[in-house]
């Protein structure tokens, strides 16, 4: 009956459960790290980080990021600094999200969120500019129209992935891991094996930015321990 | 006006002579089953695709309708406002009229299924069937042979090589297994006696008396068990005869593209899967009448044995509900099976299904003579052993692959 074995075995499978994801309908939660399209950050007081230096655009090995920077107007100032970008564009049909332009980030300006379902039908749609790319007023990625993400809770506990480099530029933390939460979601925890001191814990202050108020998502942030615990 | 009831059967109908009522009655019955028919082929495509996700672990069309039960009704109408190509080397009247000649022979042979039993329509008594022809199953066998055309023209006509070794390999197909399955229903007409589908399904109910005897049994009357070789002979060349997997060489994507169809696009892409199923369902519908009874079985004992209940749904019921089983059955071939190798569909066809039909149809007509004529017990078992014997001699006669690759070499 060797040759009939196979209609067991279907038969068989008609019984078991399903491993189907109805995924428009049901989205299953992303992982930690997920890489999605970038967003433009800005301090708590409406300053846009973003210095206009091209880091980003020169680190970025698909060459999809394009930005000219220009002086701060100084009776209007768009950022802090001396010079904010004038002009920032990211391709993403070029794009691959392998998140070096956030590494390379000196002001944390550009992080990547969770968003993933940007599909365009016009070429022109696929290239993000300062309107797209800024976030809102209460520093939430804006949701463009042709964006299939349904509401906030998508894009929950957002890109705060850890970086090797410096973020805040100041000599004193040169070497050493230091992490700032993104877009007011909490700060992460090191990971097992990186040598980082949390800047909560070391009471060292730095110029990066304080959590902004108001917009801490406390579940968030406890969700994410506990999911840190969990891991180790 | 006796013409006409012989060609449309001995329905109690024209009994009294043909009137406008009559005439009405019978356009009422043809839209019925077609509409019948359809809903079936709609059903058994949704089923289809269920139960076979099923079978793969998956969910299946769950989006259109609920549970996806619209699904088919949905690709239909989506498929119906599609363009329709038609390539330049065409052959551009044969290439319209390809569709039509498969559509219309699986509709034409569904009208002489037994769907239900014997209802009052208006004052008239009537068969819950189309038409009731003499000359039943060769009607069948008919509508079955033109079907063919349909697959075999529309490969010629698109003026594309891989539409025609489709269609080459469809005719060769279904010329084959139109053998063993004409044999494999002669088993049965020598059981019953005549062509007619309403005959042999009468046949084969059950009268209602349980005597204790096993041949009292209600489901003893079935022609399935005196003819059951056949009845696995017909369902191998139906199957095969459907062009449904694992025969479906007629449409093999990894060889063929598309098959014969590759160049049609909309509703006439579409007018061919559907004559394609409605060709299973009818086939299906075929071997619950010469197997399984038809439409016959138990009615309800506690309502009125003449009530609507009793006449109309009780053998539909049964009727769908045995179709429904061999439905099933089509599916888990379809999930089970990887599709054979030309050669192997050859041999499986000539080789070894026509023989056993062949001696299995002789032996039943010597079982069924003997039983009339009172022949002496020893024939009902010289008879098998004499068709087991010539069989084994065909067998060692048969080429084996192997051998022949041997001579080659």
């Amino acid at each position: 009956m060797g040759r009939f074995a196979g209609f067991g075995i279907t038969f068989k499978q008609m019984f078991k459960p399903r491993v189907t994801g109805f995924y428009p309908r049901e989205k299953r939660p992303k992982p930690p790290r997920f890489h999605g399209r970038h967003v433009l950050n800005r301090y708590e007081d409406g300053m846009e980080k973003c210095i206009g230096c091209e880091l980003c655009a020169g680190v970025c090995p698909a060459k999809c990021i394009y930005v000219r920077g220009a002086d701060n107007p100084p009776d209007a100032p768009v950022s802090p600094g001396e010079r904010y970008g004038f002009v920032y564009e990211i391709n993403y049909l070029r794009c691959i999200h392998c998140d070096l332009c956030v590494e390379a980030c000196p002001t944390e300006a550009i992080t990547e969120t969770k968003l993933f379902e940007f599909s365009f039908s016009n070429r022109d749609d696929a290239i993000y500019t300062k309107r797209e790319l800024v976030v809102d007023d209460d520093g939430r990625a804006r949701k463009q129209p042709w964006e299939l993400w349904l509401d906030d809770s998508e894009n929950d506990h957002t890109s705060e992935w850890m970086r090797a480099t410096s973020p805040s530029g100041n000599a004193a933390y040169e070497g050493r891991v230091n992490w700032s939460g993104e877009l007011g979601y909490g700060v992460r925890e090191p990971e097992r094996g990186q040598s980082g001191i949390l800047r909560s814990a070391t009471g060292m202050t730095a110029p990066a930015p304080a959590e902004p108020v108001g917009l801490i998502d406390e579940e968030a942030a406890d969700e994410e321990a506990a999911d840190e615990e969990a891991a180790h | 006006m006796t013409a006409i009831p012989k060609l449309l059967g001995a329905d109690p109908l024209f009994a009294d002579g043909i009137d406008l009522t009559v005439v009405l009655i019978v356009i009422g019955k043809t839209i019925a089953v077609f509409v019948f028919l359809l809903l079936l082929v709609l059903f058994y495509i949704w089923f289809l695709r269920k139960v076979i996700a099923d079978m793969q672990n998956r969910v299946g069309p769950d989006n259109a309708g609920p549970f996806g039960i619209l699904q088919a009704l949905a690709d239909g109408i989506k498929l119906f406002f599609k363009e329709q190509t038609i390539p330049d080397s065409a052959d551009r009247r044969m290439f319209l009229l390809a569709p039509y000649l498969s559509l219309l022979p699986a509709f034409l042979a569904f009208s002489i299924i037994p769907i239900g039993g014997v209802v009052t329509i208006a004052g008239h008594q009537t068969y819950v069937q189309l038409a009731d022809p003499q000359i039943g199953i060769l009607f069948l066998l008919m509508m079955s042979g033109i079907g063919i055309y349909g697959v075999m023209l529309a490969g010629w006509s698109s003026g594309s090589k891989y539409p025609l070794l489709g269609s080459v390999r469809a005719s060769a197909q279904l010329l084959s297994y139109e053998a063993a399955l004409g044999l494999a229903i002669v088993a049965v007409l020598i059981q019953a006696g005549t062509f007619s589908t309403r005959g042999i399904v009468v046949q084969q109910a059950w009268t209602g008396s349980w005597s204790g005897g096993l041949g009292s049994w209600p489901l003893a009357q079935w022609f399935l068990w005196p003819t059951l070789i056949a009845f696995f002979i017909f369902l191998v060349a139906a199957v095969a005869e459907t062009n449904h997997p694992p025969f479906d060489l007629v449409e093999a994507e990894q060889e063929l593209v598309g098959g014969f169809h590759t160049e049609y696009s909309g509703i006439r892409f579409a007018i061919f899967f559907l004559a394609e199923f409605m060709n299973l369902v009818t086939m299906s519908a075929i071997a619950v009448t010469l197997f399984l009874g038809g439409p016959a079985g138990p009615s309800l004992g506690f309502v009125a044995a003449n009530g609507w209940i009793n006449a109309w749904v009780m053998p539909i019921f049964w009727f769908l509900a045995k179709l429904l089983v061999l439905l099933f059955g089509t599916v888990w071939i379809r999930a089970s099976l990887p599709r054979l190798r030309y050669d192997q569909l050859m041999d499986i066809g000539w080789k070894y299904l026509i023989e056993v039909a062949f001696l299995f149809a002789m032996v039943s007509g010597v079982f069924v003579i003997a039983r009339q004529q009172d022949w002496p017990v020893w024939v009902y078992f010289a008879a098998p052993a004499g068709a087991v014997a010539i069989y084994a001699v065909l067998y060692l006669c048969i080429p084996r692959r192997d051998e022949i690759t041997e001579d080659i070499r």
